[in-house]
């Protein structure tokens, strides 16, 4: 390479937390106008290196040089103030303010000391139109929104701070299609700028679409730097992993097996303005998989079947029993278990141990008479830990302190943990690296064989198929369609996902 | 409407009931004199309040106010009864003080990562303790320019008057809502109460955020303390003892959610006009306790965290969603 100015480059960066080490070692280097994909297992230490590379923290060795001269940031703002814009893994938005707000918050333009609102509304409204979020109010309560939107609006937000990098950690994980081919076209605009890009995701797809050149961590160590043109994906994989793992992927559907006697039934179930009412009927050991778009009452439904909002109209049935489900106590009485989607504000109690947090549920379940000690706790959160490949320096850590992708895996042991006869999951591999994915998939395949009955929501066409025995097809707040046997395959879905737009447009 | 706007409407719409209820019940309550008398009455509370709102829409609490307040006002009346110090001097000296003093609690809040309410409070018996220590009795103020400062009032038809006090807590509760609603530190301190290790990643300056605002905080309970002294004349260092709680009243009923990122100033107003109202109530009817206006205010208190608890959690609009297909 006959030019070896880089616009951002960190070099021999270590980084101990306490016993921990997190980064040891590490030389990163952005060429201008590059896309340069930073990849590694849940753990590998990625976030961190983001955030040593942009100041939230401090490296323990190792500097970091802008365009060739030493820099040290005291915090984010220094960072963004030298045209760095990042988005961290965690949308790290204000949800009590407004959207336009939160575009701008740092560098509202002002006069006379006093921001100026109504520019700050009608820029918001611009750059969002750009991303195709027309009919977002900026005033709006950015929490009034969904979380694509809001990562969206953290996207944006990002990229009119990044006059030289920009650094997006897992941007894609809640966003659809669409939006995810509407981020490209603004990174390959900022690319032709002359920016330099990383991009963090466990999606190897979208690494081969943009990224022009890799950065490979594993357990807090440098595997390499590779021009992504002389890799395959199996090179990939392996030098994330260490070894080799067969691809799940597009394997055919599980079909119609036998299934187990009717467990739960939905009749009519709905709620007014949130989801008009539909009827399933759930048998043990049977997956069935909900696919939609984001917004089209995905979340919603499973909200409503495990009593979060309870559904004002319709019967649920439990082994042919009326049910009352009002909330979520009731469904855990019953057997129900659910891991949310948006674990920051659903899930996760952050300040608890990773062991604590396992047990949560199954403590509320047995009632407070007989609570679990320690030991029995240590017992079931050691062996959820080693079968979901959970990373955590001890069982008695803060799971705040854990990698994003491992305080998914520590939810999803949770309701694991409870026994559930029947189980909703939401995007639960959101986040997860290659390996625990296919352990994911895995573990809801061996669920299913061991009698379980589950709901599980997913945007990963290929995923659902895999697992699922039936598939519901959520569109515009109403289930629309149920498909079974050879109808589950990636292109029929697309078609009934899509179906009412073409009609929307016929008309 | 936008819901967090909702308790602040609520708040509004009971104030202008209770007052119609007292009015037809005591038609004399209608009038200029008694708004007048609200205004100076309470224009010590309401400076603190504004502060207390700050405080609290950036996520913590500030219990040494009331402290603050009487140590201000004894220091006011050693410095002028007791060294012949000018007044102004005086209070330039009280609020200099009183703004290091919550600068200071404001650093050991961010840099030694310790709960505001500890912090605060120990700041409440430091304050308290030092007034304590320069006199254990009342000091009256005898100075002409007190005397001069109660001439100066604004005539209202029908015989009210708005007080020098009056005025300055008016003007507080607008500086403090421009200062809110209108300027990047507001933003920041919204943001801190949203969310503070968002806030720190978005780029909000975390630490002089957090120490400007208790430090306007005890700023504006030294400007309570040099109001409550012109009003009194006099320094007592058990003064103002439970303002704190009364001002986090005030703020609360007008519509600040506890747990910060949500408020706004003018709710604090009406949150402190409500609790003159009971007052000025419980004096007409002349009967009743005047503790009374501790158990309304306790009832109301209630009913409006109940009230913010339905709005903000259960029924928290689930999910705007930008629709993609339309129907029909
Ligand atoms: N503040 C902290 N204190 C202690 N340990 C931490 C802290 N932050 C991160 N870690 C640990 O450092 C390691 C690397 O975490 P990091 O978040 O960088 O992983 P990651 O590569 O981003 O993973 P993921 O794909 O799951 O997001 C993890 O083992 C995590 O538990
Ligand atoms: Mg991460």
């Amino acid at each position: 390479m006959a030019d070896t100015s880089y616009t951002l480059q960190a070099r021999g960066i270590c980084k101990y937390f306490g016993e921990h080490t997190a980064l040891q070692d590490i030389d990163f280097a952005l060429r201008p106008g590059e896309v340069h994909a930073l990849l590694g297992e849940n753990g590998a230490g990625k976030s961190t290196l983001i955030k040593i590379l942009t100041g939230a923290y401090h490296p323990d060795a190792g500097e970091v040089l802008l365009e060739d001269r030493p820099v040290s940031f005291r915090d984010p703002l220094h960072a963004q103030a030298h045209g760095i814009g990042t988005v961290y893994q965690e949308v790290n938005l204000l949800p009590n303010r407004s959207v336009a707000e939160n575009l701008f918050l740092g560098r509202q333009p002002t006069r006379f000391g006093m921001v100026d609102k109504r520019r700050i509304e009608r820029e918001a409204t611009e750059l969002l139109a750009r991303y195709g979020l027309d009919d977002i109010d900026p005033r709006a309560e950015l929490g009034a929104y969904s979380v694509a939107v809001q990562q969206i609006v953290a996207i944006a937000r990002a990229v009119e701070l990044s006059g030289k990098v920009l650094i997006l950690d897992e941007p894609t994980a809640s966003l659809d299609r669409n939006e995810v081919e509407k981020l490209f076209e603004v990174i390959a605009d900022l690319k032709a700028r002359g920016l330099a890009i990383v991009f963090i995701t466990h999606f190897l797809d979208q690494v081969f679409a943009i990224a022009d050149r890799v950065t490979i961590l594993r357990n807090g160590r440098l595997i390499g730097t590779e021009p992504l043109t002389e890799m395959s994906r199996t090179d990939v994989v392996r030098m994330m992993l260490g070894k080799d793992i067969s691809f799940s992927g597009g394997t055919s559907a599980v079909g119609e097996r036998e299934v187990g006697e009717l467990l739960v039934s939905f009749r009519g179930t709905g709620r007014t303005g949130s989801l008009q009412p539909f009827s399933l009927d759930i048998h043990k050991g049977e997956v069935i998989g909900v696919a939609g778009l984001l917004g089209s009452g995905r979340t919603e439904m499973a909200r409503i079947m495990f009593g979060i909002d309870p559904a004002d109209s319709g019967e649920i049935r439990l082994n042919g029993t009326p049910v009352s489900i009002q909330s979520a106590s009731d469904a855990i009485a019953h057997g129900f278990g659910f891991c949310p989607e948006d674990r920051k504000a659903d899930g996760i109690i952050g300040d608890l141990s990773v062991r604590e947090n396992i047990v949560i549920a199954l403590q509320g379940k047995l009632g407070w008479f007989r609570a679990l000690n320690r030991d029995d706790q240590l017992e079931i959160a050691g062996r959820f830990a080693e079968m979901l490949d959970i990373r955590a320096a001890s069982p008695d850590m803060p799971i705040k302190l854990l990698s994003g992708g491992n305080q998914q895996k520590v939810i999803l042991a949770r309701w694991l943990a409870t026994d559930p006869g029947f189980l909703i999951l939401d995007e639960p591999t959101r986040g997860i690296d290659v390996g625990a994915h296919a352990e994911i998939v895995r573990t809801i395949n061996r669920l299913r064989d061991d009698g379980m009955a589950l709901v599980v929501i997913s945007s990963e066409l290929d995923e659902v198929v895999a697992y699922s025995s039936r598939i519901v097809v959520m569109r515009d707040r109403e289930l629309v369609a149920e498909l079974r046997g050879e109808n589950i395959n990636p292109s029929v879905i697309v078609q009934a996902i899509a179906n009412q737009s073409d009609e929307a447009i016929a008309s | 409407m936008n819901r967090s706007l909702r308790p602040l409407a609520a708040t509004t719409i009971i104030f202008i009931i209770a007052y119609g209820l007292s009015v037809a019940q005591f038609p004399n309550m209608f009038s200029t004199r008694v708004l007048g008398n609200f205004l100076t009455d309470n224009a010590f509370l309401g400076i603190t309040a504004v502060g207390m709102t700050f405080v609290i829409i950036s996520g913590g609490i500030d219990l040494s106010v009331g402290a603050v307040i009487g140590f201000t006002g004894v220091l006011v009346a050693v410095l002028v009864s007791w060294f012949s110090v000018h007044p102004l001097i005086a209070f330039a000296i009280a609020l200099v003080v009183a703004s290091a003093f919550g600068a200071l609690m404001g650093c050991a809040i961010h840099f030694l990562q310790v709960p505001s309410f500890i912090v605060t409070l120990a700041g409440m018996f430091l304050a308290r303790g030092a007034a304590s220590v320069l006199t254990q009795d009342s000091i009256p103020v005898n100075h002409e320019f007190y005397s001069f400062i109660s001439t100066l009032y604004i005539k209202l038809d029908g015989g009210g008057r708005i007080s020098f006090i009056g005025g300055l807590m008016l003007l507080v509760f607008v500086i403090g809502a421009i200062l809110a609603h209108r300027t990047k530190f507001g933003s920041y301190v919204y943001a801190l109460g949203g969310n503070a290790t968002s806030a720190s990643l978005m780029g909000v300056p975390v630490a002089r955020t957090t120490i400007l605002v208790y430090t306007l905080s005890s700023f504006l309970a030294g400007l309570a303390g040099v109001v409550f002294s012109l009003y009194t004349s006099a320094g007592y260092p058990l003064a103002a003892v439970g303002v704190e709680l009364d001002a986090i009243g005030a703020v609360v009923i007008g519509g600040t959610l506890l747990t910060g990122g949500y408020g706004f100033i003018f709710g604090s107003f009406v949150g402190v006009m409500l609790q003159g109202l009971v007052q000025t109530y419980i004096i007409f009817d002349g009967s009743l306790s005047s503790w009374w206006t501790k158990i309304v205010i306790g009832m109301l208190l209630f009913l409006f965290i109940v009230l913010q608890r339905v709005i903000f959690s259960s029924s928290a609009p689930k999910l705007k969603h930008v629709r993609k297909l339309k129907h029909e």
